[in-house]
């Protein structure tokens, strides 16, 4: 007699963890759709300075006059419906410092994501927003005391706006492209980071962002400053619940390494698979600075992120470590920028993709050395797995070279999940998903092996998630 | 007899791709025996390697694979690995990303049919790697990534070792390796040797056999088993060549 094994798909699971909802928690929703009215009425509520208010005004004309991009997947990216998403939903008064202090339900779904049971366990400071909003704050006092500022961008702009002001949309202007753009006139919540000189923050400070209500747009907007040769490692993780109509997540991350700093931005993107995640990210990285964007994405309907690193110093080194995991009804089409402008740099991207059922991967990949990065060093390497035959995988790298001293490698492979490579993990004992589980698994190793220990068993965990069912 | 042959392979006639390779095998091992099947290049021994094993490019087109009593056909490697039969393969495959020991520990966990504490598991290794002079640095290298061919062998016969099969089949173990490499395999092997376990070691050359003492030699020439006999008979074949048995086994009038 055979025992029928249990029949969980991935959206099953996805449902019950992370794609769950509770009742809508706002003090202020504005309407759906977005006009001039709505930019200057968030910054209002905001009691936002004048500037701030300009670069909206800003931002928002750039995203009307800027066509959608050609080059990516226009039929999806012309399915978005501006005109029915929430582009403001404040859901508390202000960030509780500690989680007694965030309403019930709200703090219930961020327990149920191990929100605060991580922050007891690792981590030295946690930000967790909510909607458009940050709904709790905290970091550990012993930073605090070393000069470290973790805050919400809102927060940040109210009590540092010196600071902000002099970087906010310098290393991603307001007209960037249509979606940095949107976010520059909508956004609300993110994270800002000042690490002073000489400090190192052992632990990862966390932001988790959460979307619960419906055709919500979330535009979150960070900026990171790592001062004089301080380190810091900042996670990003993120869900949403399973609708079946979608969301919009727009989010623009500048990260600042001055000389010798050394910055880590980790991000686990988990969104439901109604959620179209459009992000734009960019680093700058002056002398001897080190900048590692660890990007995996497992989420959304359609994600666009190409994370860059302006290597702006001698010395100054990149690297983009990313995995992507499509699935039926995915397109992660997702990569990396380097751009050599000083001798010496150095850069190294690492792709890893996933295809599974109909799910669609791309590579885009931008590496350019001016004249004058005399030494530039990069190496590109993109591997994409297939694991059967509808799902599909892309790959567009550019090389602009205007120097000649420099060394550049690209290699990309593409495979499918080999018979010989399961006929011989199943001839050890391992059923047919388990060796396809531990195929993957190996597959994006050289990606879990940078990740903190926490972190690599999350992604390991989701990965397994994605991987039910791989077997008809 | 009480006790069913550990196995017996049934007029077995195999295809791959539509091409008929193996026309009629019979072949009975029992608990307890070493059986060496010879065989010139393309007689069909690695087909039959990866039919016991449960290839799914191999498709029985008749007879039966019978292991303690039980018909194989319908099981797939994992389960026929979970029965007892191991299959140390002629060209491992690499695994890039999957150390050793998370490979071994899934592989003992699949085969026992229940997790093995970590405990246990590493001193079922310790033991193994110290009785194959394998330093235990090697477990967490990837599954044969970037192996050389004699650390390939090598691993094979460790993850025998901790698996300890029922019945084990070892396709070419034997080649490529220098010397050295060739006896710590044979040693490996031999240390193998139990009452309850058989072994079927497939092999191109009689060079192991100088190591390895068989209870039984077969000659598969073209799809069948030409000739069995003693460990003489590998001296014989030794001496003689493959030819003999390529022309015997022309003249043989189709036995089915």
């Amino acid at each position: 007699m055979t025992v029928a094994k249990p029949q969980v798909t991935i959206n099953d699971e996805y449902e019950k963890l992370y794609g769950f909802h509770v009742p809508e928690h706002s003090v202020f929703k504005a309407e759906a759709g977005l006009d001039e009215q709505k930019v200057r009425q968030i910054s209002g509520m905001k009691g936002e300075p004048a500037w701030m208010l300009d670069l909206r005004l800003k931002g928002y004309r750039a995203f009307l006059a800027k066509p959608m991009p050609v080059w990516a997947n226009t039929a999806l990216l012309n399915s978005i419906k501006f005109a029915d998403i929430y582009y403001y939903l404040k859901p508390t008064e202000k960030p509780g410092a500690s989680w007694d202090e965030v309403p019930a339900e709200i703090k219930e779904t961020f327990d149920r994501l191990g929100i605060p049971e991580a922050e007891r366990k690792f981590l030295a400071g946690v930000s967790a927003q909510y909607e458009s909003e940050s709904v709790y704050h905290s970091m550990r006092e012993d930073l605090q005391k070393q000069g470290v500022i973790f805050l919400d961008m809102d927060t940040g702009l109210k009590e540092h706006p010196e600071i902000i002001k002099r970087y906010f949309g310098t290393v991603i202007p307001p007209a960037d492209n249509k979606f940095a753009a949107l976010n520059t006139a909508t956004w609300s919540g993110g994270s800002f980071i000042y690490v002073p000189k000489g400090v190192k923050v052992s632990m990862p400070l966390q932001a988790y962002f959460r979307i619960n209500a419906k055709n919500m747009g979330q535009f979150e907007r960070t900026l990171i400053i790592a001062d004089e040769g301080s380190e810091v490692t900042y996670f990003e993780g993120c869900t949403a619940p399973s609708y079946s109509s979608d969301s919009l997540h727009s989010a623009v991350v500048e990260l600042i390494a001055m000389p010798h700093a050394k910055l880590r931005y980790v991000t686990i993107q988990n969104w439901s698979k109604n959620v179209y995640n459009l992000v734009t990210k960019r680093a700058i990285a002056q002398e001897g600075a080190t900048v590692q964007w660890l990007d995996g994405n497992l989420g959304s309907k359609l994600t666009m992120k190409y994370p860059g690193v302006y290597l702006m110093g001698p010395g100054a080194h990149g690297e983009v470590l990313s995995v992507a995991f499509a699935n039926s009804g995915q397109h992660q089409d997702a990569g990396a920028k380097m751009i050599h402008a000083a001798p010496d740099t150095s850069s190294v991207i690492t792709s890893k993709s996933i295809s599974k059922g109909t799910g669609r991967t791309s590579y885009r990949g931008l590496v350019k050395v001016y004249p004058g990065a005399a030494n530039a060093k990069s190496t590109v390497r993109c591997d994409a797995l297939l694991l059967n035959e509808e799902s599909r995988s892309d790959t567009y790298p550019t090389m602009e070279i205007d120097e000649k001293q420099v060394h550049i490698g690209h290699e990309a492979t593409v495979s499918k999940i080999g018979d010989e490579q399961l006929f011989y993990a199943m001839s050890r004992g391992l059923t047919e998903q388990e060796a396809m589980s531990m195929i993957v698994n190996g597959f994006i190793e050289p990606f879990v092996k940078e990740l903190p220990l926490e972190y690599s068993v999350e992604l390991n965990r989701l990965v397994q998630l994605e991987m039910e069912g791989a077997v008809g | 007899m009480t006790n069913p042959s550990l196995l017996i392979v049934r007029d077995l006639h195999v295809s791959v791709e539509g091409k008929a390779i193996l026309k009629g095998v019979n072949l009975t091992v029992n608990a307890g025996e070493v059986h060496a099947l010879m065989g010139p290049n393309g007689s069909g021994k690695s087909t039959l390697s990866f039919c016991l094993m449960g290839h799914p490019k191999y498709h029985v087109t008749s007879g039966q694979i019978l292991y303690l009593g039980q018909d194989m056909a319908a099981l797939p490697p994992n389960e026929r690995a979970a029965a007892g039969i191991f299959l140390a393969f002629q060209y491992p495959t690499a695994i890039p990303g999957v150390t050793i020991a998370n490979f071994l520990r899934a592989a003992l966990r699949g085969v026992r049919g229940q997790d093995v504490p970590v405990k246990e598991f590493r001193q079922i290794v310790k033991a193994n790697l110290n009785a194959l002079g394998i330093a235990e640095s090697f477990m967490s290298r990837y599954v044969n990534d970037g192996f050389s061919g004699g650390e390939k062998k090598r691993l094979e016969i460790l993850q025998m070792a901790v698996l300890a099969p029922q019945l084990a089949v070892l396709d070419e173990t034997d080649s490529g390796l220098d010397i050295d490499a060739l006896k710590t395999v044979a040693e490996g092997i031999n240390a193998l040797r139990a009452p309850e376990r058989g072994l079927l070691l497939i092999t191109h050359y009689q060079r192991i056999l100088n190591y390895l003492t068989p209870d039984v030699v077969h000659v598969l020439v073209n799809g069948r088993v030409a000739r069995s006999g003693g460990p003489e008979l590998a001296h014989e074949l030794e001496a003689k060549g493959y030819e003999t048995f390529r022309d015997q086994e022309t003249v043989t009038p189709v036995a089915s």
